[in-house]
């Protein structure tokens, strides 16, 4: 397979990664503490406001996912025990702490000073970090961020949320740390974030555009990675999303199309909107069966899974305890059903999205359960044709290339019958 | 009643999927409701006093053939839910003025957005409990939440509780819950004398029957078998962990039992047992079920265990209670709760040398010859070599 072609900004991303892992392989020496976090529901602000460095779990296992190296450490989380029923996501990780703990840039990773369990979405994540602990024998934090199961964030569970990041949160960083808590820092720290999620909005609204210039989520996968991991509220994210911005807006200024791994996509003849999570293991395969078929994401739900900044949320620096709370209650996965079908049947419209598409992937229940009766509320609720496909995160085993291909090449077959039928 | 009576009565209220009782009970109460609720907690001393039957939805076992379920879910999600869309789908839980979802899984969460989708007639809660080791805010968040779900239900029956409404329901289901304990305290002591199976049917009829009945009927029963004592076998002692939520089929449990195992302790429809103290009956009755729950100390799948080492000393701490000689884990494929717990349960098991064996069913699993083979084996090891 030919070197795949990368964005200037994707250059730049891999700098920043590179120069975070190297800090943490270094952070016995220098003491810098280090801080375990989930994607959903990070506090990337705070943590990084007493001067700890964030790992995130979700982010190690799918980078070994595409290094394919998931395949080995969820055998050997398999072999001591973990079934195969569960998250793969998971059993990566705990595969790749017993064979060495080595990151996906090949460093090794440092122990936690803390595990903060943001418990946002998902369920595993409880369980996670139980396992977690019994791996590292270091402390957890406990961040119950209570589900928007009526569709709204409840002013109760605010406040609830509020006293848990007051009484609990925060004396449990201090501890880990050494530090005490700085609010002048967090809202500065709050207030670059703020600056890059307009950035970023700007990049995931370019979607709109004929044609697009961005792919909403092959693309934006990498697009999102700063501003899920380590890089919310720091200056080299602000860098990274101007510069991003930047170069989308040239894209769309040229007429031209999303950089895919092997090549331009400017001649898109589909597009479309897709839900859950991709597949990690065969990331540039899953991609070129799109982009072989001319079809471009406009948008999607799983580049909300960080937070869902594209419906105007923003971090506020005046209420900085506040906009945490608000900003982990409204990640995607926790939001009730009626609010995904909502968001989907939006984009379907707001995006002129040909359809969407699903891809169910195994490990995943927070995601998956519920997701063939959000097809067919989508189907109902915009007129168009949507397609259900099945993989998985990180297992290789569950990666199916022809079955996939099959049903995408009839997916598109469809759609084209459909405009064929509206033209006749 | 005989003890055989009283097992048939039971049965038949298992084996009803029309929910029979329940609507028996809606057609002599001017008023009432009938609210739902899953697995795995629910405080339905709540539902009680504002005028609703709760009904526990467990699916439908292996007594319904899942079609229209099965089009809701992808292969790799449990079975419960499959069969509560198929009672759902088939019009059986139309008696339902509300239903509720326990935080137990992820699976369970989206169901309650999907009863959204398909019932937007019927209400719809996810219970939220509160996961938080801290007390004071978990105890504060609990009660807001209970006092939203008081007034709600309060809408819908048109029976806003009062404290004595809510005192009285909380007096009956500790009641409830002291007649389960003393039918666990039997077989714990006497397993010949209480076989699994019955116990198991009679718990079940508790779900879908009033509680006052329930309560009647499990004290005839705890006589009937004091006047029908039967011989004991050189059985093991075993206890199952991991079906707290999905529930295995009877004849899963019968496999057990005829397997050569007393089972001595289970988590079988948990929530009854989910507290393990009585509920205080004096002081604000919202605040007392509140702190009742937080200051629990059922250490479960479903709750965040606070303690580093307390996963890995609870197999040994139950085993020990119940004077078991070994564990087995039956766990529903794809549980994420039980699945994800075992290698923590396993290696505390492992770690103080209790025996253990594991399986997984679905609730419609139809073939038990390998459950009892698996179950015998580990009955017959445990009497060679010893237990824990």
């Amino acid at each position: 397979m030919a070197e795949a072609l990368k964005d200037r900004s994707m250059l730049l991303q891999k700098e920043m990664l590179a120069s975070h892992f190297a800090r943490l392989e270094q952070a016995p020496e220098t003491g810098e503490p280090v801080v375990y976090t989930f994607v959903p529901g990070n506090l990337t602000e705070l943590i990084r406001s007493f001067g700890a460095l964030p790992v995130l779990p979700e982010i190690n296992a799918l980078q070994s996912g595409m290094r394919k190296l998931s395949g080995d450490y969820i055998a050997e989380a398999e072999r001591s025990g973990h079934s195969e029923d569960v998250c793969t996501y998971v059993k990566c990780d705990i595969g790749m702490l017993r064979s060495g703990n080595l990151g996906p840039s090949g460093t090794k990773l440092p122990k936690p000073d803390l595990l903060l369990l943001s418990y946002t979405g998902c369920y595993t994540f409880m369980k996670w970090f139980e396992l977690l602990r019994e791996e590292y024998n270091c402390p957890v934090v406990f961040f119950h961020v209570p589900y928007q199961g009526d569709g709204v964030l409840e002013p109760e569970q605010r406040t609830y949320m509020l006293r848990q990041l007051r009484e609990q949160v925060i004396p449990a960083l201090e501890r880990a740390t050494g530090r005490k808590y700085d609010e002048d820092t967090l809202r500065h720290s709050l207030g670059l974030a703020a600056e890059a999620e307009d950035d970023l909005v700007a990049v995931l609204h370019a979607g709109k555009r004929r044609p697009s210039p961005i792919d909403g989520y092959f693309g934006t996968v990498y697009y999102v990675g700063p501003m899920f991991s380590a890089f919310r509220g720091t200056p080299e994210g602000v860098e990274y999303y101007r510069t991003l911005r930047r170069e989308v807006e040239e894209r769309a200024a040229a007429g031209l199309g999303p950089i895919t791994p092997d090549g331009p996509l400017n001649d898109q003849r589909y597009r479309l909107v897709v839900e859950g999570p991709p597949n990690w293991t065969s990331f540039r395969d899953f991609w070129k069966m799109f982009s072989d078929e001319g079809a471009v994401v406009v948008a999607s739900t799983y580049a909300k899974v960080g937070g869902t900044y594209d419906f105007g949320f923003r971090h506020n620096p005046a209420d900085p305890l506040g906009t945490l709370a608000d900003y982990c209650s409204g990640c995607y996965t926790n939001l009730n059903l009626p609010a995904r079908v909502d968001m989907l049947a939006r984009y379907v419209r707001e995006y002129q999205a040909d359809g969407f598409l699903i891809n169910s992937v195994k490990s995943c229940n927070s995601f998956s359960a519920g997701q063939l009766l959000i097809l067919r509320e989508v189907e109902k609720r915009t007129g168009m044709p949507g397609a259900f496909i099945e993989s998985d995160l990180v297992d290789p085993r569950y990666f199916s290339a022809a079955n996939i291909k099959n049903r995408l090449e009839s997916y598109f077959q469809m759609i084209d019958a459909r405009r064929q039928g509206k033209t006749a | 009643m005989t003890r055989t009576e009283l097992v048939d009565w039971a049965r038949n209220h298992y084996e009803d999927l029309d929910f029979t009782a329940a609507r028996r009970w809606l057609a002599d109460t001017p008023g009432g409701k009938a609210g739902g609720y899953l697995p795995v907690y629910t405080p339905r001393e709540v539902l009680h006093a504002s005028g609703f039957l709760p009904v526990g939805i467990h699916g439908a076992g292996d007594l319904l053939e899942t079609i229209r379920g099965d089009a809701f879910y992808q292969s790799y999600i449990c079975h419960l839910p499959r069969s509560v869309i198929e009672l759902a789908q088939s019009g059986r839980l139309d008696l339902l003025s509300a239903v509720l979802f326990p935080s137990t899984c992820d699976v369970i969460r989206n169901l309650s957005g999907m009863w959204k989708l398909l019932y937007p007639e019927i209400y719809v809660r996810y219970i939220d409990v509160p996961q938080v080791p801290d007390p004071a805010s978990a105890l504060e968040f609990w009660e807001g939440e209970l006092r939203r779900l008081l007034h709600d239900l309060g809408e819908i029956s048109g029976r806003a509780p009062s404290d004595r409404d809510l005192r009285g329901s909380i007096a009956l289901y500790n009641e409830m819950r002291q007649v389960i304990r003393d039918l666990y305290r039997v077989r714990r002591e006497r397993p010949w004398d209480l076989p699994t199976e019955e116990l198991y049917l009679l718990l079940r009829a508790g779900e879908v029957t009033p509680p006052e009945e329930f309560i009647l009927q499990a004290r005839r029963y705890l006589a009937a078998v004091e006047a029908d004592p039967r011989r004991r076998r050189d059985n093991s002692r075993v206890i199952v962990v991991g079906a707290f939520c999905e529930q295995p089929p009877l004849g899963l449990i019968k496999s057990i039992e005829r397997s050569g195992c007393y089972v001595v302790d289970d988590d079988f429809l948990l929530g009854n047992r989910f507290l393990l103290r009585d509920v205080p009956v004096e002081g604000d009755p919202v605040r007392a079920l509140a702190r009742a729950f937080v200051e629990n100390d059922l250490r479960t799948a479903v709750r965040y265990e606070g303690d580093p080492d307390g996963k890995k000393r609870l197999m040994g701490e139950q085993v020990a209670a119940a004077s078991a000689d070994g564990i087995i884990f039956a766990t529903p494929s794809f549980c994420d709760p039980a699945l994800l717990d075992q290698p923590m349960l396993r290696g505390g098991a492992e770690r103080e040398g209790i025996p253990c064996i594991s399986f997984k069913y679905a609730e419609n699993t139809g073939q038990f010859q390998q459950y009892r083979e698996q179950a015998g084996t580990f009955s017959d090891s445990i009497k060679l070599w010893g237990g824990g």
